[in-house]
């Protein structure tokens, strides 16, 4: 961890469901730092989603704060919070009846910016996440395959120039090749614009191969986090299991793909 | 073909514009009401079960209530508001007609539109819901970015169902005294005219259709984001509305409005009315088709100017009496229980038209039969048919008490098919009238009622409270009091039930007209 205050920080924040029988989120403590690029890993149902839900207010702890840019996001207007945070949501959640230029300029329509304004930032946005300007602008969301609707998805988010963007299983629903270019394109894009990135993935390959920092988290509780190195050390067993597909993956390609280094070109 | 040639068209053609205009102007303004109290009570209660539950609940309850009921209970409703809002504010509002008419079909609209907004919204993949939430949109912003959008075309389809329903049921409200395409029908029905009733029925389908087919444009164009098809649907019920309005602007002025209730002789005898009215260049219409009980406060209240009613029923129906005065008497009472109300009597037509009971002349030779009480003995084994208010009236109550008659069945049917059904032998007796040209036709006889026990029905001429001191309007109509006799009167009710060319009330009028003159 580095030295500055985090952007943003979740303090022993639990979220329980129906009447308390389900704890979504179990006293989890967690610092995101400026610029970072952290992943939520975690099996179905270990509270992935319901965590990301409480930073932008779409739902509110039972007890715990989450604090960003030093202030408890409590004090804060839920609508005025959403519109300075951009989310990607997990089955891309674009409007089918609004054009995709409609579609990635509406958190700025919200905002109140001029009409103009938003055409160009749209343009602008198109550019950003590779997909062609006049041959998408028009288009209704059906018209586009997953991946061009993922692309949508981000662009979307990043409309309103947010520092934070949250993701939340933005590329699982897509073919392997589709899901590496989008990921790569997102961490430059991450790193171009200087954003910080909560993203959640079931696949520790992918949460490996993007973030800066991973968290575990299982049946509510963050089980550890770190970066891969330090993950890699845990000894409990279910982050060693977590980390075991990866590892076999890994040695697997290696045998079966020994000179394939010099073509991925990617890893800085 | 000599269908399509029928003179009865193009008189059903020349009341078009009227009719139309004033359902299409009910329609649409019912309509226009039912979705502003539907849509948002719809929006507010999607999210709150027991709310939606009961609204739907109540939606549906109107809904079993017929068409007919529910138009006919907002007129007493409306009068008696009406009454208050004079009392306490000083000003008053006409409870007859529109009013009542819109009020009861705005509620009857209500359950398509409250039903499919509910499920429309509800409908909206809740993933959208939250993308919505999520991308910073209020409550309010979600519901008109996303949610509404969404259900549109569900909420559409509600739209249109009750358009369809509302401009069916529209017909409905000629007896209350708002004229509508209902008036071909009622009219039609009335004097067996059935060119009348094709022509009212398809002209309601079609204009439903119309309508119809003009919200789905609007839909498709909303949902396919094309402007021109928007604007063809938009500009064409604007069009309806504006050519369905301008007629009646042109019209509008004080007229002089002849009721009719719901029966041939009343569409006769408000043709032959208007008809002295307008020869003597006074404007006068007729509104037709209007309930015994709507009719008489539309008078009192000056929505309509004058009727003819019978002695009797005024006398049992309208005052509540019961005792059965002689002819004379009856007319002296009621004169002056009429002047409280400040409605004038102006006069006698020279006929009556009372309940009587009515069977085949060889049927009443064969038995013997030429008195209520010679019935008395053989009325256990026979069947009755009535209209539909004669069983609940106080004349058969007073029947069956003063010659012990008790049938072994009582039917109620339509008027006019109640004689087709008496001399087919379906039934043995009916309550007919004794205007009834249907008597003659059928070879009926009328039995005697020695004991009185049915009042005298004479037929007087009322006149609305403004109406009193018009002495126009009395010279005018004066030309028919006394003339009328009972044989006058059966032979046009006779002519009136016919099918052919001459049939229609207003050329039954003149022949009538004609026949006064010679006198
Ligand atoms: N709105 C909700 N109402 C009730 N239970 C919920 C709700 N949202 C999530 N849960 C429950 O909370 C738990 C965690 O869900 P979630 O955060 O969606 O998990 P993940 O994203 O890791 O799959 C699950 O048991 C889920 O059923
Ligand atoms: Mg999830």
């Amino acid at each position: 961890m580095t030295s500055a205050p985090p952007l943003i920080a979740f303090q022993h924040v639990s979220k329980s469901f129906d009447g308390r029988a389900i704890k979504a989120v179990d006293d989890v403590s967690l610092d995101v730092t400026e610029g970072e690029f952290l992943a939520i890993v975690g099996g179905s149902g270990s509270g992935k989603t319901t965590l990301m839900r409480l930073v932008n207010r779409l739902i509110a702890p039972n007890s715990g704060k989450i604090i960003i840019a030093s202030e408890d996001v409590a004090q804060v207007d839920p609508i005025e919070l959403r519109r300075r945070i951009g989310y990607v949501f997990q089955s891309g959640g674009l409007f089918p009846h609004m054009s995709i230029a409609d579609n990635i300029g509406i958190t700025p329509r919200l905002l109140g910016t001029p009409p103009r304004e938003i055409a160009a930032r749209v343009d602008e946005l198109l550019d950003l996440v590779r997909l062609d300007r006049t041959q998408h602008r028009d288009r209704l969301p059906h018209e586009l395959s997953g991946g061009q609707r993922q692309r949508v998805g981000v662009a979307r988010a990043l409309a309103a120039k947010p520092r934070i963007v949250l993701m939340d299983e933005p590329f699982g629903a897509l073919d392997p090749l589709t899901r590496d270019a989008l990921g790569d394109d997102y961490r430059a894009l991450h790193r171009g614009l200087g954003l910080t990135t909560i993203m959640i993935t079931h696949d520790m390959t992918e949460a490996i191969l993007l973030a800066d920092r991973i968290a575990v988290m299982r049946s509510g509780k963050l089980l550890a986090e770190g970066t891969p190195t330090e993950l890699s050390e845990s000894t409990d067993p279910y982050v060693g299991e977590l980390l075991g597909t990866p590892r076999r993956q890994a040695e697997r390609l290696q045998m079966l793909l020994p000179k394939d280094d010099a073509a991925r070109s990617s890893a800085p | 073909m000599s269908l399509f040639s029928d003179p009865r068209w193009s008189d059903a053609l020349g009341h078009l514009p009227d009719y139309l205009g004033n359902h299409v102007r009910v329609s649409l303004a019912a309509l226009a009401l039912g979705l502003i109290m539907s849509l948002p009570l719809a929006i507010v209660a999607r999210h709150r079960p027991v709310l939606r539950g009961a609204l739907l609940g109540l939606a549906s309850i109107v809904q079993t209530v017929p068409g007919l009921a529910l138009l006919a209970l907002f007129y007493p409703l409306l009068l008696a508001l009406a009454a208050l809002s004079l009392q306490y504010l000083g000003a008053s509002f006409s409870a007859f007609g529109f009013l009542p008419a819109v009020l009861a079909l705005a509620l009857y609209s209500m359950l398509p539109v409250l039903r499919n907004t509910i499920t429309g919204l509800n409908g909206v993949d809740p993933a959208l819901t939250e993308a919505a939430q999520g991308v910073g949109m209020t409550p309010r912003q979600s519901l008109t970015m996303v949610e509404l959008p969404l259900a549109l075309p569900v909420i559409m389809a509600g739209i249109r169902t009750s358009a369809v329903w509302v401009i069916g049921t529209a017909t409905l409200s000629t007896p209350i005294g708002q004229t509508s395409l209902g008036n071909y029908i009622f009219a039609g029905l009335q004097t067996q005219n059935w060119v009348l009733v094709i022509f009212g029925c398809v002209a309601a389908a079609v204009l439903a259709l119309a309508v119809d087919q003009l919200l789905a444009l609007i839909e498709t164009g909303i949902r396919l984001r094309s402007r021109v098809r928007t604007a063809i649907g938009v500009l064409g019920i604007a069009a309806l509305v504006i050519a369905t309005l301008a007629p009646s602007f042109a019209h509008s002025g004080t007229r002089i409005v002849v009721g009719a209730k719901t029966f041939t002789e009343q569409y006769i005898l408000a043709a032959l009315m208007s008809q002295r009215l307008q020869a003597v260049g006074l404007p006068a219409t007729t509104r037709q088709g209007l309930g015994s009980s709507v009719i008489y406060d539309a008078l009192a209240s000056g929505d309509i100017d004058v009727y003819i009613d019978y002695s009797g029923t005024l006398w049992a129906n309208q005052f509540h009496r019961s005792e059965i005065l002689p002819r004379e008497q009856l007319l002296t009472e009621l004169k002056t229980t009429l002047a409280k109300a400040n409605i004038t009597l102006f006069g006698e037509l020279g006929f009556a038209n009372a309940y009587a009971i009515v069977m085949p002349r060889a049927k009443a030779q064969a038995l013997g039969i030429k008195t209520a009480a010679d019935l008395a003995a053989l009325s256990g084994n026979m069947t009755i048919a009535g209209d539909y208010e004669f069983f609940s009236r106080p004349e058969w109550a007073g029947l069956k008490t003063a010659y012990g008659l008790s049938f072994k069945t009582q039917r109620t049917m339509q008027p006019d098919f109640m004689y087709a059904a008496v001399a087919s032998g379906e039934v043995d007796v009916i309550a007919g009238y004794t205007s009834d040209g249907l008597i003659a036709k059928y070879d009926l006889v009328v039995l005697d009622d020695p004991q009185h026990a049915i009042p005298p029905y004479d037929a007087i001429m009322l006149l609305a409270p403004k109406r009193a001191g018009d002495e126009t309007l009395r010279a005018a109509l004066q030309p028919l009091l006394g003339r009328i006799d009972l044989p006058l009167m059966r032979e046009a009710n006779l002519r009136a039930a016919g099918n052919d060319a001459t049939s229609s009330p207003e050329s039954v009028a003149r022949w009538m007209w004609e026949k006064i003159g010679k006198k």
